[in-house]
């Protein structure tokens, strides 16, 4: 306890308020429910009430529905699918790029070029081809996501790993004769875990971003659930009345993106000292 | 000499070889994965006979290997095959809205890579500074932005405010070049606030990377005046990764288009792909697939064959 | 040098009570506490220490330079009367590369890779107006020719990486003579080179610094190639001076017990063991060509044998195959051809197909303490690993084995068996990784490179503790070094390569005594001695047995 606070006592503004808005985020998404006044997609008023009017603070969005309990409703749906997204892109191309790297040969090979092609194609466009085949349910943009990002998980996994592979412990234990449960487990994941905690924060961001942007574009989470991206979409045709409510979600995206940003930044000074940006 | 044109042949080969792979993914892609389109395209209603009717007109009851050929082939003519929602040519349909898409990139990146490069250098010469400082909450705001906001706002305080741009940039081939410049104003700055602080943070990292090379402390120990060592000693060797990074953004770009151009509804590949997706029109989606694809895949091999080109290890071998 | 500056000249450089602070983790922590330094015109200092002397800071400093992560925060440093604490950073350039010049430890890294040679040479004078580009570059070929660059007319041409990296550091030595400047300061300007390489390099600094006359301020960890190049010298310890005198009068009569210590450092020799009677030694590499990727060949028909509680030394010189000789003896390199014999028995080529118990009897300790040890992992779980893994120990029995390894590489259990490597010293490091080995209980320990990593007072005690575990223990080692005071003082048996090759083996003392091969000459001549006339010596006796048409073998350098 001591320990946590010399650390936040250390950090600078930025982290700290990247730390507060997190942990904010975190709460409102877990007491989301108790906190709204209204249900999630009921319609309680006539469309487009003013903020502050008839007790709506935020006012109602395009069917009439209370734009406050959606944006609160919002920071579950959209927060909860990017984070399972980015755990299921890091299970997956965590252990793809620690399995290459640790075994090597044509396992790595093969690995290595199944991903290179996956990312010549970019990742929104591939996105959007393989939604118009198989159509945009939540499990679906799941596993559609975590796969295509997966790629970029295994790259850094693998070169990761790759440095720490070659060390003398790492061929230590080898001569010794350990498995190659033991190699990945013991000797390499607990010195590539800094990184690869830094790099949980930066993609949560990007899948974050990328399923937003594909709610906006029409192609992500649907309707009724109420969804930041598609509430900006959603209501967008107020802002040419110079109406900023519509922007309320996508500011709760970028401030959630900012947060999360400052902590890893800090986080990567704190734990590699040089490693600059990319 | 030789070593080089080999060196460029082996990843141009590469490229093509990847482009063969990626065509074969998007078609594929269709195949594998669950849905039958003449049923969606007709609707539920439909007949069996009227959904056969309809596979066969659209070569659907060929093996996929001939139609993936029979694709390929056509696409090498220019010839994309027929949209499904509107019965036409696609390669029609995409032909004026790339040349758009492409103007946009273009402005984008005008503006954008001096001032990112720029930014760049100079926040990695004045590291720890107040500058680099403001600089660097600067960028890590402005990356966590989705890009939709960005444009919002700047609809919100250009257009709607001030209206000193236009909010919607419709334009179409009469257009004077500095008329067309004018609408795509706002998409353009939108682009470029979304990956200048990318390009700027990449050129930062790289440029302060190499200030801590021996060599560029071997020139300050011989008296070089501080701008010589940036031009003579600093940049030459940071031109590989610099144009990298340049060419990388650039590939980003071209991506980051789609979302932008249906903000301005600026009629641009972007837009018709979304569109399309929406419409499930296969072929449309397909083409530009294809053609984003090639695009970000030709940029990446030109950034990896021009870093190569710059390493005086490879220009000068023993 | 000789005695052409002595202590008679004018002082060209005064450094007084000079404060050095350097930074780590946000702290700032003083790393040199108030040295003097005073060197007049044509004189060479040299500086030595171990690291953390602080003797590369303080060289810098001459130059009014600190590098990132350093400041200067007392003191005065006076040259040729200018305070270069308070002159302007224009002052300063116009200073540094025209009068004080800088030689840098690795060449490689600090010349720029996008220039020609000859380019960066004529950058100082023509930056500095001293001379045009054409007379810089007729120049440059003068000084190469005097350094004895091969080809002095169009060396300059390349391009760094197209050149050798002894050439590279006489290149760097021309270039900072470029403008004649008072004082040059040589940063272990041949630490990174094999010893035959290294005479060439001290030999061509030397003469140039003495025909031009100079100053220098020289430093290096080895008091051997000090006692060469130096008139007078300083001894540094933890940013403090601990002797300053005349070259020749330290050498002969050191006050300190620190300096003696150092002096003292190459005169450890153990005793021989005795030979080994049985018919079939411990281990046998027979016949081994390997290569890497199956294209160059990097050991060619190698065949070594080592007897059961016997040291054999593997010598040779970078890009020998020592290094890969040990990677087929563990069967990280399956050999093209030829085998390795245990105890009579066939190994599997690949580790992978050796049973554990193979594995077992062969252990390895590394160069590098700091990669060698998992840096998550607390020693007790370091060591604790092979006694679980190969003998089954578990709970207290395994707890109570850590402790007696522990005891046994002189290290208190109960103050380190909860330590992560990162907080021992390099030294107590590679205590943890012989600990590491010793648990496995094997037969054979191959030790690649231990001491190459360590400061030499260190490095000896860890040679003195592998000696003692022998001497209890019975272990059989396989040295593989490139230094041939290791070598001396260690081995039973010495095994000299070169190129991929064995060119010479047998006892030590049949090794050590000549008459030699001639590459084992040229290995065991260019070892630098703490006699001062040792580097004129030899290259007057090479210059006369090559003048009567001797063949003396040459560094791969020339």
């Amino acid at each position: 306890m001591a320990r946590i606070w010399k650390l936040l006592k250390s950090a600078p503004p930025t982290a700290l308020f990247g730390l507060i808005v997190i942990v904010a985020y975190i709460l409102i998404a877990i007491f989301g429910p108790i906190l709204t006044p209204y249900g999630e997609s009921e319609i309680v008023g006539t469309q487009f009430i003013p903020r502050g009017e008839q007790g709506f603070i935020l006012g109602t969005d395009n069917l009439g529905r209370d734009m406050l309990t959606r944006l609160i409703y919002g920071a579950r749906n959209t927060i909860g699918i990017a984070f399972v997204t980015t755990c299921l892109a890091f299970l997956i191309g965590g252990v793809l790029g620690l399995m290459a790297t640790t075994l090597g040969g044509w396992v790595d090979q093969l690995l290595g070029r199944l991903v290179d092609v996956l990312m010549a194609i970019p990742i929104l466009i591939f996105a959007l081809l393989i939604l118009t085949i198989t159509g945009t349910s939540v499990p679906v943009l799941i596993l559609v996501i975590a796969v295509l990002d997966s790629t970029r998980v295994f790259r850094l996994a693998r070169a990761v790993s790759m440095n720490i592979v070659v060390l003398d412990f790492v061929e230590a234990a080898r001569l010794r004769g350990e498995g190659t449960s033991w190699i990945i487990t013991r000797e390499i994941l607990p010195n590539a875990l800094p990184p690869l905690v830094a790099e949980f924060g930066l993609r949560f961001c990007f899948v974050f971003l990328f399923i937003s942007a594909l709610s906006f574009l029409g192609l992500g989470i649907q309707p009724p659930t109420a969804d930041w991206g598609s509430m900006v979409r959603d209501n967008a045709t107020l802002i040419t009345y110079g109406e900023i409510t519509p922007l309320m979600p996508a500011a709760a995206i970028a401030l959630l993106t900012v947060g999360v940003n400052f902590v890893v930044d800090w986080f990567l000074h704190k734990t590699s000292g040089i490693r600059d940006d990319k | 000499m030789a070593k080089i044109l080999k060196m460029v042949a082996q990843r141009l080969a590469l490229g093509l070889l990847t482009l063969f792979a990626v065509s074969l993914i998007i078609f594929l892609g269709v195949e594998l994965l669950p849905g039958d389109f003449a049923q969606e395209i007709l609707g539920q209603s439909a007949t069996p006979e009227t959904v056969a009717a309809f596979r066969r007109e659209l070569g659907l009851d060929l093996p996929w290997y001939t139609r993936y050929f029979d694709w390929l082939g056509g696409i090498f003519h220019g010839d994309f095959g027929k949209s499904f929602a509107s019965d036409r040519e696609v390669s029609e349909l995409i032909g004026g809205r790339l040349l758009n898409t492409l103007f946009l990139a273009a402005v984008a990146a005008v503006i954008s890579v001096p001032i990112a490069v720029a930014l760049g250098v100079l926040a990695a010469l004045y590291r720890n500074t107040l500058f680099d400082r403001t600089i660097n909450v600067f960028t890590l705001t402005s990356i966590s932005f989705p890009d939709f906001f960005v444009a919002y706002i700047l609809i919100l305080f250009l257009s709607v405010s001030w209206n000193i741009f236009p909010s919607i940039s419709n334009v179409s081939s009469d257009l004077g070049f500095w008329e067309h410049v004018y609408r795509v104003i706002l998409p353009a700055l939108t682009l470029t606030l979304v990956i200048i602080a990318h390009m700027m943070r990449m050129t930062r990292a790289s440029i302060i990377n190499l200030l801590a090379s021996p060599y560029i402390e071997m020139a300050m120990l011989k008296g070089i005046s501080r701008s010589r060592i940036v031009t003579h000693h600093a940049l030459p060797n940071a031109l590989a990764p610099i144009i990298n990074v340049i060419v990388i953004n650039l590939a980003f770009l071209v991506v980051g288009v789609v979302v932008v151009e249906v903000v301005f509804v600026y009629p641009g590949l972007g837009q018709l792909l979304v569109d399309s997706v929406a419409k499930r029109d296969m072929p449309v989606v397909q083409a530009s697939c294809l053609i984003f694809a090639a695009t970000y895949i030709l940029l990446n091999l030109t950034a990896d064959v021009l870093s190569k080109l710059t390493n005086p290890r490879l220009l000068h071998p023993k | 040098m000789t005695n052409n500056g002595g202590n008679s000249g004018e002082v060209l450089l005064e450094m007084r009570g000079l404060r050095i602070e350097g930074q780590s983790e946000d702290q700032w922590n003083e790393i040199v506490h108030g040295v003097d330094v005073t060197l007049r015109r044509g004189e060479v200092i040299g500086l030595i220490g171990e690291s953390g002397a602080g003797k590369s800071t303080i060289g810098i400093a001459s130059m009014g330079f600190a590098r990132p992560g350093c400041r200067i925060t007392g003191g005065s440093i006076v040259f040729d009367g200018m305070d270069l604490r308070v002159a302007s950073d224009e002052q300063l350039r116009k200073l540094r590369g025209s009068r004080i010049a800088y030689v840098a430890q690795s060449a490689a890294a600090a010349f720029n890779p996008a220039h020609k040679l000859i380019d960066q040479y004529s950058e100082t004078p023509v930056q500095h107006r001293v001379k045009s580009r054409a007379e810089a570059e007729k120049d440059a070929m003068e000084l190469y020719r005097r350094l004895r660059l091969p080809d002095p007319e169009n060396i300059g041409f390349r391009y760094p990486h197209q050149v050798s990296g002894g050439q590279l550091q006489r290149a760097m030595t021309a270039m900072a003579m470029a403008c004649r400047p008072d004082l040059i300061v040589f940063d272990e300007p041949t630490t990174a080179l094999d010893v035959t390489t290294q005479i060439e390099v001290l030999a061509a600094i030397k003469d140039v610094v003495e025909e031009f006359d100079t100053a220098a301020i020289y430093i290096t960890h080895d008091l051997a190639v000090v006692a060469q190049m130096a008139d007078r010298i300083m001894v540094l310890r933890y940013g403090d001076l601990v002797e300053e005198g005349n070259a020749r009068d330290m050498l002969a009569n050191p006050k300190e017990d620190y300096t003696r210590q150092l002096l003292a450092v190459r005169s450890y020799k153990k005793e021989e063991a005795p030979p080994d009677e049985s018919p079939v030694p411990l281990l046998e590499v027979r016949n081994v060509t390997a290569s890497y990727g199956g294209r160059v060949t990097v050991l060619e028909d190698v065949s070594v044998k080592v007897g059961r509680g016997r040291t054999v030394a593997v010598v040779g010189e970078s890009g020998s195959g020592k290094s890969t000789l040990a990677r087929v003896i563990t069967g990280l390199l399956p050999p093209s051809e030829g085998a390795v014999l245990f105890d009579g028995e066939e190994l599997p080529a690949s580790y992978k197909r050796r049973s554990r118990d193979q594995l077992r009897h062969a252990q390895m300790i590394y160069q590098m303490p700091d990669t060698a040890l998992n840096p998550r992992q607390k020693i007790r779980d370091i060591i604790g690993r092979p006694l679980s893994f190969y003998l089954g120990l578990k709970g207290a029995a395994r707890e109570k084995r850590v402790r007696e390894l522990l005891a046994m590489i002189e290290m208190d259990p109960d103050e380190f068996i909860d330590r992560l490597p990162g907080e021992l010293s390099g030294g107590q490091k590679q205590r943890i990784c012989i600990a590491r080995a010793l648990a496995a209980e094997p037969e054979l320990i191959i030790c690649d490179e231990v001491t190459s990593a360590l400061d030499q007072l260190v490095a000896e005690e860890i040679l003195k503790l592998l000696q003692r575990l022998q001497d209890e223990l019975g272990v059989t080692y396989l040295f593989i070094t490139h230094d041939i005071a290791t070598v001396k003082a260690i081995s039973d048996e010495i095994v000299v390569m070169l190129q991929g090759r064995v060119v010479d083996h047998g006892p030590k003392h049949d090794i050590l005594t000549p008459p030699h091969d001639p590459y084992t000459d040229l290995l065991l001549s260019s070892v630098p001695e703490m006699d001062p006339d040792w580097l004129d010596d030899l290259l007057a006796d090479r210059a006369a047995r090559k003048a009567r048409g001797e063949k003396v073998f040459e560094s791969a350098d020339q």
